[in-house]
């Protein structure tokens, strides 16, 4: 076990060098020179901009500021966003808690209806239930989900009134950010109210960034528990006088798991992406809405800064998947 | 146990196993249409091709053409409609029906280019990995591990914040993001056959090693690489519709359908039309490129076959 | 009373091309601490006669028999809720591959001691201390210490150990044990038959014994039924069949043993068991049968009582008028030729 989380490591390292590789080549790349696209429309004279030059290290060899960009990283400056002046590693970790929060809410649905619909689709195979379950999920595979978000806004906000537009919580609520998380802080604050609302602002986002990981994880776990079914140990355990339940709930879904965590771990990525345009139809102030914001303002960097801690998040929830790969398997928790 | 039952040739009733083996094609061909979401795919491809390819004909009206006096007027079935707008106009007057006719054309030809540039530039990249090993292999495996390890979106954003915005540039950007999955497809397949013996023979008969890559290995990971390719389009164009509604990709007049829906996004409250038909297109078009996709990858894998 | 009676057990598949009849009216009684073997090629239905017993047909499979009990209980008419009672208690299986047999998810003590728990209702505690007992039973060294192991830390012929402790962990009255040796290596194969032996000894248990090895059944079974496309061919006493088989294909098994090759070289049967769809009209066997006449070929024989057993053929090896039968039953002008 402690040789395979050192090889993850091993691999993690170079992705994560390449990752910076990336987001430094990146801000070279952008056309125009960086220190005037700082100074903006009020301009900079010729001796401020070649001290500019000097104090970023502008002036030295690339492979020199590559180094000192590295360093910087190293020690969590990720440099000031060019409109607000913050520190954009602040600036992330404020927003990140509500990317959190809305992502969980997302995986969670996504888990609690696709892992039993993908199950009772595999025991139930060639059923109405199953072709429903394939179709559907095919679907919501397929669906954009920027437009899925203004079709539910349409029907249970405009139509229904069932749910509010966009943000986090009502306006009425000044909530303290205590860990960032609206729905515990509101339960913290003691407001009447406060929770309901900030539940009420996470359905439909849950929802619409869930749906994409629920149609995969459904079409996984279908896939994965049709073929541990086949499996002779199954026999084996029916053979022993257990009831179907227990031999499909714990012989077979025990097994099925491994495939199934991997695909769970995978969707990170796919939620940061859907979180991305989630955050941007519901005005949900997160990172993703943060990092398109920077691009329209050109501020350069929070994109590179963002990038870079956006890749580093989905490396560790990788690190930590395979983690759990390695609990649920057996076959890795005792390879020595 | 049922293996012992089920080891008995599939031959259907009525066929004698005399009879000569299906070309490959009519095997193939066979096994798909066995898929009715397959085919029901590729019916609606057809239909949408249709429609982007005679879009000139097909289209009652210039898809920029304005009608000032028809601002979000509702498609025709609801008051107010009109039998000149069948779905109904935007917010300036343009035809729906004939801005998603047009958009078709634009969808479609950005899938299938996406798809053609990364399958292309894959292959060739895997292909040189797969043959190169060493450092080269290391470091181009390595980089498209950093492509899959970023959320594909946010790295499309990032390559066209610094390519600028544009439809051209978000179709870089797309194939970009796309191109580690044929990397690893061709590298893999390139590994595996340069060791089996029919290609130590070709090479033994002086086949240059550039003939053998081309015209033995390639074949050999064909299959695995058109199902990515029709999976591929229809993420290309779920991404570059994405892209457009960000404001990042296709730019306005365009009648791209992600451009349209961020047109469009102000008037959710009001014109139900103008938001519901363009994503309506985009999930019907991406459907049917999966259902496609999901159909070859059965007919094409032997390992699922029965 | 016989333990077990099946009689007229039919197991059938529905395919694309049409029903599949896997295993097609099998009968046979079998009694309390009997040896009793069942041999077949691949594909003749002897594993899925078994699995329709303990009810674990896959799916789509249809059973159907016009008796099947066991000690006097039908197997047929009960609960699923009724079955599992007996099931895995006084009816219990072993498989031919028990590597793959075993769960790779859960600790061979758990797994064993899940049994145990089911069906006899004993505590944590208990039913540990009964699964080192049962493993110190099947020959397994520090058993305390193999319980926290997982299958994959185990050899093949371990796991099969394992698979028995499990199998005899609730005194089951019969196991069946399915090609218990096929999947280990050969110098373990004989330990195992060895230890099933043993134990079937020591309880007094019945024992069926699926094998396509003639030379397993001949030193263990008492009785021996053999078994061709899901048809009876033949049931004798052990020691009857091998000195003088009466059907073709049981002859035609036992000389491709390789102790009776002659010259150097082993026979062969020629041919392949028939599928669904090239079953043939007559004798299932006669497409491979040396001796198969227009008779065989058109008319399928019935299974008939035959000098203290039983067998499926119009011309048994041992009917003194059989050569008479055979010419009888020969166009005249056409030399007999094996088909």
């Amino acid at each position: 076990m402690f040789r395979f989380v050192l090889s993850r490591l091993g691999f993690l390292i170079p992705t994560f060098i390449g990752i910076t590789l990336l987001t430094f080549i990146m801000i070279r790349l952008v056309p125009g020179d960086p220190i005037e696209a700082q100074a903006g429309e009020r301009g900079i004279s010729a001796a401020r901009h070649e001290e500019l030059r000097k104090a970023y290290g502008f002036d030295q060899p690339v492979i020199v500021q590559y180094g000192l960009y590295i360093s910087r990283v190293l020690q969590g400056d990720l440099g000031r966003s060019f409109v607000t002046r913050n520190s954009v590693a602040s600036e992330f970790f404020e927003l990140f808690p509500a990317t959190v929060e809305l992502s969980l809410c997302a995986i969670i649905f996504a888990v609690v209806i696709g892992l039993p619909a993908g199950m009772i689709a595999a025991v139930r195979r060639n059923s109405i239930f199953d072709h429903g379950v394939m179709g559907i999920s095919l679907t919501g595979y397929s669906m954009p989900i920027f437009w899925w978000g203004l079709l539910l806004i349409l029907l249970f906000s405009v139509q229904l009134g069932w749910t509010p537009v966009s943000g986090r919580i009502d306006l009425l609520y000044y909530i303290e950010p205590v860990t960032g998380f609206l729905l515990i802080d509101s339960l913290l604050s003691g407001e009447e109210g406060a929770f309901g609302s900030a539940v009420s602002h996470l359905i439909l986002p849950s929802i619409v960034l869930g749906t994409i990981p629920l149609a995969v994880i459904a079409r996984m776990t279908r896939s994965a528990m049709l073929e541990v079914l086949g499996e002779d140990y199954i026999r084996t355990a029916r053979a022993k006088g257990l009831s179907g339940m227990r031999v499909i709930a714990l012989h077979a879904f025990r097994n099925a798991l491994i495939p199934i965590v991997t695909v769970i771990g995978l969707q990170v990525g796919v939620l940061f992406t859907g979180a991305i345009l989630t955050e941007t139809i519901f005005s949900w102030p997160g990172v993703g809405k943060w990092l398109i914001e920077a691009i329209y303002r050109r501020d350069y960097p929070v994109l590179q800064g963002g990038v870079l801690l956006m890749g580093a998040v989905v490396m560790i929830v990788n690190l930590l998947v395979d983690l759990a790969y390695g609990i649920i398997n057996p076959r890795i928790r005792h390879a020595r | 146990m049922t293996t012992e039952v089920l080891q008995t040739p599939p031959i259907a009733a009525g066929t004698t196993p005399a009879a000569a083996p299906p070309s490959d094609l009519a095997a193939f061909w066979h096994d798909f249409r066995r898929n009715t979401g397959a085919v029901i795919g590729l019916a609606i491809i057809v239909v949408v091709t249709g429609l982007a390819v005679f879009a000139p004909l097909i289209a009652p009206h210039h898809p920029d053409r304005t009608d000032s006096t028809a601002f979000l007027r509702p498609p025709v079935w609801q008051d107010g409609g009109s039998w000149s707008h069948l779905l109904g106009t935007d917010a300036i007057g343009r035809d729906l029906l004939s801005r998603l006719i047009w958009g078709a054309q634009l969808s479609l030809s950005i899938g299938v280019a996406v798809v053609v540039l990364s399958l292309v530039s894959g292959v060739l990249i895997g292909m040189a990995a797969g043959y190169f090993r060493g450092w080269i292999e290391t470091a181009i495996m390595r980089a498209m591990d950093v492509i899959l390890t970023l959320p594909s979106l946010l790295l499309a954003i990032v390559i066209v914040a610094i390519l600028g915005p544009g439809l051209a540039n978000a179709m870089i950007a797309v194939a970009l993001v796309t191109l580690p999955h044929y990397v690893r497809l061709t590298r893999a397949a390139v590994i595996g056959e340069l060791s089996k013996d029919y290609v130590t023979a070709a090479r033994v008969g002086g086949s240059s090693n550039l003939r053998i890559m081309f015209k033995e290995v390639l074949p050999n990971c064909a299959a695995p690489l058109i199902v990515q390719a029709s999976l591929g389009v229809s993420a290309a164009i779920l991404d570059a519709a994405a892209l457009g509604f960000l404001g990042l990709g296709a730019q306005p007049p365009a009648s791209e359908w992600g451009t349209m829906l961020a047109d469009a996004r102000e008037f959710v409250l009001r014109a139900w039309w103008v938001v519901t038909f363009p994503g309506l297109m985009i999930l019907i078009t991406v459907l049917a490129f999966n259902l496609v996709g999901d159909g070859l990858r059965d007919a094409l894998d032997p390992k699922l076959k029965r | 009373m016989a333990l077990l009676q099946v009689r007229n057990l039919c197991v059938r598949f529905p395919t694309a091309g049409g029903m599949l009849q896997a295993v097609d009216g099998v009968s046979f009684d079998l009694d309390e601490g009997e040896v009793f073997g069942v041999v077949g090629e691949s594909g003749s239905g002897k594993s899925i006669s078994m699995l329709a017993m303990m009810g674990l047909v896959p799916f789509p499979g249809i059973v159907t028999a016009d008796r099947l009990t066991f000690d006097g209980q039908s197997l047929l008419g009960m609960s699923a809720r009724q079955r599992r009672r007996l099931i895995g208690k006084d009816i219990a299986m072993i498989f031919q591959d028990p590597v793959t047999s075993l769960n790779p998810c859960f600790t061979v003590g758990f797994q064993i001691e899940e049994t145990i728990r089911l069906h006899l209702g004993l505590d944590r505690k208990a039913a540990r201390r009964r699964a080192i007992e049962l493993l110190d039973q099947v020959g397994i060294t520090a058993p305390e210490s193999r319980l926290s192991a997982y299958p994959h830390q185990l050899s093949g012929g371990m796991s099969q150990r394992v698979m028995i402790a499990m199998a005899i962990s609730c005194n089951p009255r019969l196991l069946i044990a399915d090609e218990p040796t096929t999947a280990l290596d050969v110098t373990i194969q004989a330990q195992i038959l060895d230890l099933l032996l043993d134990l079937q000894r020591d309880r007094g248990m019945a024992l069926i014994l699926i094998t396509h090895s003639m030379g397993v059944v001949a030193e263990t079974a008492k009785r021996v039924l053999v078994m061709y496309a899901g048809q009876i061919m033949e049931e004798q006493p052990a020691a009857k069949l091998f000195a003088a088989p009466q059907h073709p294909y049981t002859e035609a098994l036992l000389n491709a043993l390789p102790e009776r090759a002659m010259d150097g070289r082993l026979a062969t049967i020629p041919g392949m068991v028939p599928g669904a769809y090239d079953r043939p009209k007559g004798c299932l066997f006669s497409p491979r049968c040396v001796y198969a006449t227009d008779h065989s070929r058109n008319d399928q024989p019935a299974l008939r009582d035959w000098e203290g057993g039983r067998v499926r053929c119009h011309y048994p090896l041992g009917d003194p008028q059989r050569l008479q039968n055979i010419a009888a039953d020969t166009p005249i002008g056409v030399t007999e030729t094996a088909s």
